[in-house]
């Protein structure tokens, strides 16, 4: 183990010099989130001007620190100082931060917050973990994100990474599994099974070789929990896929990860690699005798692949069809042979728990529901982003406190993606935990929460989510594939204006035979949306069925687009927009809408609402 | 002929009859070709001494694979739930009449080809629109045309 300690000599070396780097460094939040917002263009433009300035500086990646709303993030860290970040940061921003802020000139661009020391104020700037979206968080298994080079395995080892995993090879994989059982760690995919059984019933599984699946096929669409963990600390997963693979005895994993995240591949490729050369993978760990290796596999796009049987049916080449359980994949799984599949993040928190013991970790959280959770926090709120809370935070602390409430007065949040339920206003002093959720309806799932405000249509989104698991049921049950369908086709009905009042119990009775006749997670779940959104919101249906109305101006076939003459100004923007000619009139005269030509595309609503010279003009109702 | 020299050399590297490999071997050879052409698949088949029809049964099944040749530039609009929320479907749907195609199809003149894709996992940033590699986050249905307009 002297071969540990000097790696992490090295790394708390590299680390150290790092903070106190005798020229500026500059951070740039480069995950999927921040490239998409535009860091790749500040990347560039930091680099064009510290050549064309030849300004001394060093300039690294870092992942996603958390907060999307403020992306593209840029962090500077002078001499003597910690990282002051600086949001929302473009290529004009970036020059002037780099001329102003650096030459240390009175600059009107402020920091956001420093990211040294909480509740400490440097020349006047907060800590950027007083932020109320950071404050009221806890970091276990984000506390890396954002704040190392997710491609320097230094980084993470000066962090205290693969602490975790040394006193997992000196406890053993009895102590291992103990430990995790002592934690109260339960399955952070969303059923919520606890961790340490699960790795037991698979230890005490006859039969070799022994595998380890990690499911990385974030498939809820609105959840992106995963990648960003990934793509932030890439070491992490794999530390406590290390650790799990010793607890139940396997020398092969697996990461099944899904296609559309081509960066966190490459991350995880990049980390797989430096753990092989420094010896955390690969044969004779730590010089422990304990060998593991670990295998990429890109999902090629099927939701139900989350499930464990499809998943496994996918890995061997197949089709993703669930199978029947038992025997379950802790006895009989890929190829055959014990298999133990987890999720990504339920895996990351592994090494957290083993550095600081299990009794730590269940100091958090409720009675039943330990530790932290993260969550997606998206849809109509004010600050979008990534947060990890402890379990049983209640649902008005996390979209009002650290999600800064919606604009339009809230209506709506969904949890659990397509496999969970809406619940409304009055659930939002619930405390986020297993059974509260399942007792409201809707399940924890994998951690989206989408806000919904009046601007929402609940019918639609039922809609919406039966589309998805319709065109997703892998065919196999029939309640499933045709109950979908015609639960669908019933909520289109509805949507078109042409719903009766009888269609509610129907809906419900098919809702129930898909619920009870299913063979897998996805069917078993998918009237959810439907069951919640009826029980919840059963007023909106009924302004669809009796009124023809769409309350939330959302349904396509019960609206009109039109002009309010007296708010016109005539501007034309909105004629030249519109792909059908539907709207004609000369400059500075009320235009007309010819609604037999429109097409509901919503251009000419979108130019009017946000263009200085047109006004509010064009309304759907 | 060259496409299929490409194929071979993807499969020279996968074991025959090992059916394990098929659909990393289904990624590789989209990811050369742009889709799974029907003497792809006949040399696949050959390869791993598995039906063609078993071989278009895995394909068929996962939403990732295309059997039409793409456009020059790949349209995907993201449906996740956020996007959907914030108004993804207007995106395609504004589109889907602009381009005159479905989903699935590339237009006339080989520029593009749209599809629509679960989730990006950009979900703070919706609605999203993926072209090529590139990811556009906040689209409206303007800004979207005023994108598009940048492409060749």
């Amino acid at each position: 183990m002297n071969n540990f300690e000097s790696i992490r000599k090295k790394a708390l070396n590299e680390w150290q010099s790092l903070q106190e780097n005798p020229e500026p460094v500059i951070y740039i939040g480069m995950g999927t989130c921040g490239i998409a917002a535009g860091a790749d263009k500040v990347w560039n433009q930091v680099h064009e001007t510290i050549s064309k300035e030849k300004i001394k500086a060093k300039v690294l990646k870092v992942g996603c620190i958390g907060p999307c709303y403020l992306e593209p993030l840029l962090d500077i860290q002078k001499p003597g100082f910690p990282r002051f970040s600086f949001n929302n940061v473009d290529e004009q921003k970036t020059i002037r931060l780099l001329s102003e802020f650096l030459n240390g000139e009175e600059s009107k661009i402020k920091p956001l917050g420093h990211l040294g020391q909480q509740h400490k104020e440097i020349d006047g700037i907060k800590s950027f973990w007083d932020q109320p979206m950071l404050k009221n968080q806890k970091r276990i298994v984000l506390r890396n994100c954002g704040i190392i080079d997710p491609e320097n395995i230094n980084h993470y080892i000066a962090r205290d990474g693969f602490k975790g995993l040394l006193k997992a090879l000196n406890l053993g994989p009895e102590g291992i599994i103990d430990e995790i059982k002592k934690s109260g760690l339960r399955g952070r995919g969303g059923a919520g099974f606890p961790t340490g059984l699960k790795w037991q019933f698979c230890r005490e599984a006859k039969g070799k070789p022994k595998y380890l699946i990690c499911n990385a096929d974030e498939g809820d669409p609105g959840a992106f929990m995963n990648r960003s963990l990934m793509e932030g600390d890439p070491f992490a997963l794999l530390e406590g896929m290390v650790i799990a693979a010793h607890a139940i005895g396997a020398n092969i994993g697996y990461i099944y990860i899904r296609a559309e995240y081509p960066l966190a591949i490459e991350r995880l490729k990049t980390a797989i690699k430096q753990m092989n050369d420094l010896g955390f993978l690969g044969e004779n760990i730590l010089d422990s005798g304990f060998s593991f290796e670990i295998k990429l596999k890109e999902g090629a796009g099927a939701f139900v692949c989350g499930e464990e049987t499809a998943l496994i049916a996918s890995i061997e080449g197949q089709r993703g069809m669930p199978r029947s359980r038992p025997p379950f994949p802790a006895t009989s799984g890929l190829y055959g042979k014990p298999t133990n599949i987890n999720n990504v993040e339920t895996l990351a928190t592994v090494p957290n728990i083993l550095r600081e013991g299990g009794d730590w970790y269940s100091g958090f959280g409720t009675k039943t529901s330990k530790g932290t959770k993260t969550f997606a926090l998206v849809g109509k709120i004010r600050r979008t982003g990534l947060i990890e809370v402890p379990m049983g935070t209640t649902l008005r602390k996390i979209i009002f406190d650290i999600g800064g409430g919606t604009i339009k007065p809230f209506k709506a949040v969904q949890t659990g993606g397509p496999s969970g339920g809406c619940l409304s206003e009055e659930f939002l002093d619930l405390p986020v935990d297993y059974e509260s959720l399942t007792q409201a309806g809707s399940i924890m799932g994998s951690g989206g929460l989408i806000v919904m405000d009046e601007h929402t249509c609940m019918v639609d989104v039922a809609k919406y989510f039966l589309k998805f698991t319709s065109q997703e049921s892998c065919g196999k049950c029939v309640p499933c594939r045709i109950g979908t369908t015609r639960i669908l086709e019933i909520l289109e009905k509805i949507t078109r204006g042409e719903g009766e009042i009888k269609d509610l119990e129907i809906l419900k009775t098919l809702a129930h035979t898909v619920k009870n006749g299913s063979l897998c997670g996805l069917g078993q779940t998918a009237p959810n949306p439907v069951l919640t959104t009826i029980k919840y919101f059963k007023n909106e249906y009924l302004e669809h069925i009796e009124n023809k109305r769409c309350p939330a101006a959302v349904c396509r076939d019960l609206v009109e687009y039109r002009v309010i003459k007296e708010k016109c100004t005539g501007c034309q923007r909105c004629v030249s927009v519109c792909p059908t000619g539907a709207i004609t009139g000369p400059r500075s005269e009320p235009h007309n809408l010819d609604i037999t030509k429109c097409i509901k595309c919503r251009a000419c609503y979108e130019i009017c609402r946000f263009d200085a010279i047109a006004g509010d003009a064009i309304v759907i109702e | 002929m060259k496409r299929i020299n490409n194929i071979k050399s993807i499969l020279d590297k996968f074991p025959q009859k090992d059916k394990s490999n098929l659909i990393e071997i289904l990624q590789a050879v989209q990811e050369k070709d742009g889709y799974l052409s029907p003497e792809a698949i006949g040399r696949i088949s050959e390869h791993l001494r598995v039906s063609r029809s078993y071989i278009f049964g895995v394909a068929t099944f996962y939403s990732q694979f295309k059997f039409n040749p793409p456009g020059r530039h790949s349209i995907k609009i993201c449906l996740g739930t956020a996007c959907h929320v914030q108004g993804g479907d207007f995106l395609l749907n504004a589109l889907k009449s602009q381009l005159d195609i479905s989903t699935g199809e590339t237009t006339k003149d080989g520029k593009f080809d749209l599809d629509r894709v679960a989730c990006l996992g950009c979900c703070a940033l919706a609605p999203v629109v993926k072209i090529d590699d590139t990811i556009h986050s906040r689209m409206s249905v303007i800004k979207l045309k005023e994108i598009l307009n940048t492409y060749e």
